[in-house]
């Protein structure tokens, strides 16, 4: 997605996070959690309902502060970059989403150029060239005119994911960026991000409840307790059944098969 | 695709229609004048009678209608972008509550146009202060803590102006049920609101792309360049004063800063960059048309004008809604 941004990488890490505490009320979800993730890297975030997966991913977006340490993207705080400049680096696909008007999927998609264009600008046949090849790597490339209020919620999952594509960020964050897809555009999805990762040198987190999912598509994991531990490692040595039993509580069974991996609750 | 000539198509035929209306207020009336009379007593300089009732009596009232009507739709579009809520309109947080017991008490108190007016404004921004203070509280701004704070004074002042209307006496009675549903008879200073309407559009333009993205969610607008605690406290701040600047000049007109930036959404689209200017030119043009009617139907008497707006606003709303549902939308 990116046009020759791969010579300006800085040596800062595109994500990282300083002794990073999160809570909410008495309730810390992770304390002096250190992270750093380079260009190329794919990281998912694992855990149980309500264990702070999505708190910690909107820390890490900026949209809310930590209790304790510091989150910089490319070397810099989301308050020294300011909204707009932080905008052309990191991208974030919400985990919820209501419209309240009506809209087509052209113009939706095409707020996500909104950061590439002046004050006074309008949207220029490039930036809807960009909206409409973004469109065709979901498969909505047919959708254009159609209003967002009629379209399935597999649908408007993809179309968000086309939105942020078209922000063409150097960094996902990625809240659940599976939930409502069919089996073929979950992995349809995950490969375009792994592509992103390969070959535009994006760093993604994603947070993911399938394990075997983030087995097959990530190279980090992070595993977020709710009570404030996190373990994070290299996917293939991080996702045990012994270790995914402890995280979901529940006796899980790992079962390999031609090359794949898939974890069973036993 | 949303492109810059096609909106300032649109822009440039709503100016025609902005002039239109405005040429038929200084035709129609109780003594009617041709076109050509009106025309050379606005640049002839034409004395005698007509002359003077469109100088000094018809010009004042339809650009102080025009200025009321573009700030209450343009409030309306504002709102409803804030609070990401269709249904919302000037009045919801309660400004034009406020406006309003300020209004009758002056009425009560038996003070003059010009203290009404100043009763009006100081109980607009009392009201403003009480619904942000209220819901900023803790600094966590939600939209829903928002809207309730405002629905809450709004009927709380609903409740004083009905106290005040059942304790006021008879001869009073007329004044304030003429100001409660909106009034232009007592508009004659319109360079002021023109002037806030005009500066309004110049501090709002600016931001319009940035509000088509709070419409899609605050969460989202941030992460896509935003400065969105900012953003929303001008936009909160902006739409206070104009609803403000309106009701003090007109009283509570409703139905315009509801309906003018839904036919505005429903003929041309979401697009803030085309949905404010258009909205004040609508709003501005339908309140001059009704004010028109208002004072025309049953001439030499007079209709309160804000009756008239809902009794046009209605039946255009509900037709391009049930064409809007056949297109299969």
């Amino acid at each position: 997605m990116r046009g020759g941004g791969a010579e300006m990488r800085t040596e800062a890490p595109l994500l990282e996070a300083r002794k990073l505490t999160v809570a909410i009320g008495q309730r810390s979800f992770c304390r002096d959690l250190d992270l750093s993730l380079q260009a190329g890297e794919r990281l998912a975030i694992l855990g149980c309902n309500g264990a702070g997966k999505s708190t910690l991913l909107s820390v890490l977006a900026g949209l809310r502060a930590p209790q304790g340490g510091e989150v910089r993207i490319q070397g810099a705080t989301y308050a020294e970059l300011g909204a707009r400049k932080s905008a052309l680096i990191r991208g974030w696909l919400p985990q919820s989403r209501g419209d309240a008007f009506a809209s087509t999927v052209l113009e939706t998609a095409l707020v996500g150029r909104h950061p590439h264009l002046e004050r006074w600008g309008w949207e220029s046949a490039k930036d809807a060239q960009i909206v409409r090849a973004a469109l065709a790597a979901v498969d909505l490339a047919d959708f254009e005119r159609r209003d967002i209020q009629t379209l399935s919620g597999g649908e408007r999952q993809r179309l968000a994911i086309a939105t942020l594509l078209a922000q063409e960020p150097q960094l996902f964050l990625l809240d659940e960026p599976i939930a409502y897809l069919d089996l073929k555009h979950q992995i349809a999805m995950l490969d375009l991000f792994a592509k992103a990762a390969r070959e535009n040198h994006a760093a993604v987190v994603m947070v993911l409840h399938e394990p075997a999912l983030a087995w097959r598509f990530c190279d980090r994991v992070l595993l977020v307790h709710g009570d404030g531990l996190t373990e994070s490692g290299p996917a293939k040595t991080m996702l045990t059944a012994e270790r995914l039993s402890a995280l979901y509580q529940y006796p899980m069974l790992a079962y390999e098969c031609d090359g794949q991996i898939s974890f069973i609750p036993r | 695709m949303p492109t810059r000539r096609r909106a300032l198509l649109i822009l440039a035929a709503l100016t025609g229609v902005a002039l239109l209306s405005i040429l038929l207020a200084l035709v129609a009336g109780s003594i009617r004048i041709p076109p050509a009379e009106v025309l050379a007593a606005l640049f002839g300089g034409a004395d005698g009678v007509s002359g003077e009732v469109v100088r000094s009596l018809r010009l004042p009232r339809a650009l102080a209608g025009f200025a009321c009507g573009g700030l209450l739709a343009l409030a309306g579009a504002l709102l409803q972008v804030l609070l990401r809520n269709p249904l919302a309109d000037p009045y919801v947080l309660g400004i034009s509550g406020g406006a309003g017991v300020g209004a009758i008490l002056a009425i009560l108190f038996g003070v003059g146009v010009a203290g009404i007016s100043g009763a009006s404004f100081v109980g607009a921004l009392a009201a403003m202060l009480v619904v942000f203070g209220l819901a900023h509280g803790d600094g966590s701004w939600t939209q829903t803590r928002l809207l309730l704070t405002g629905v809450i004074v709004a009927a709380g002042c609903g409740a004083m102006v009905a106290l005040i209307l059942s304790i006021a006496p008879d001869h009073k009675l007329h004044g304030m049920l003429f100001w409660l549903m909106g009034d232009l008879s007592q508009a004659s200073s319109p360079g002021l609101v023109l002037g806030v309407l005009a500066a309004i559009l110049l501090v709002a333009m600016p931001f319009a792309r940035e509000l088509n993205l709070l419409a899609r969610g605050s969460d989202m607008a941030q992460t896509l360049g935003v400065q969105v605690s900012r953003l929303r406290k001008g936009v909160y701040l902006v739409a206070s004063l104009a609803t403000a600047a309106a009701v003090t000049q007109a009283g509570s007109i409703g139905f315009i800063g509801l309906i003018v930036p839904h036919l505005v959404r429903l003929a041309a689209g979401n697009d803030q960059r085309l949905l404010l200017p258009a909205s004040a030119l609508a709003g501005g043009s339908l309140l001059v048309i009704a004010d028109t009617l208002a004072r025309s139907v049953i001439a030499p008497q007079q209709l309160p004008v804000g009756v008239l707006t809902a009794l046009i606003g209605v039946p255009v709303f509900l037709f391009l809604l049930a064409r809007d549902a056949r297109r299969g939308r």
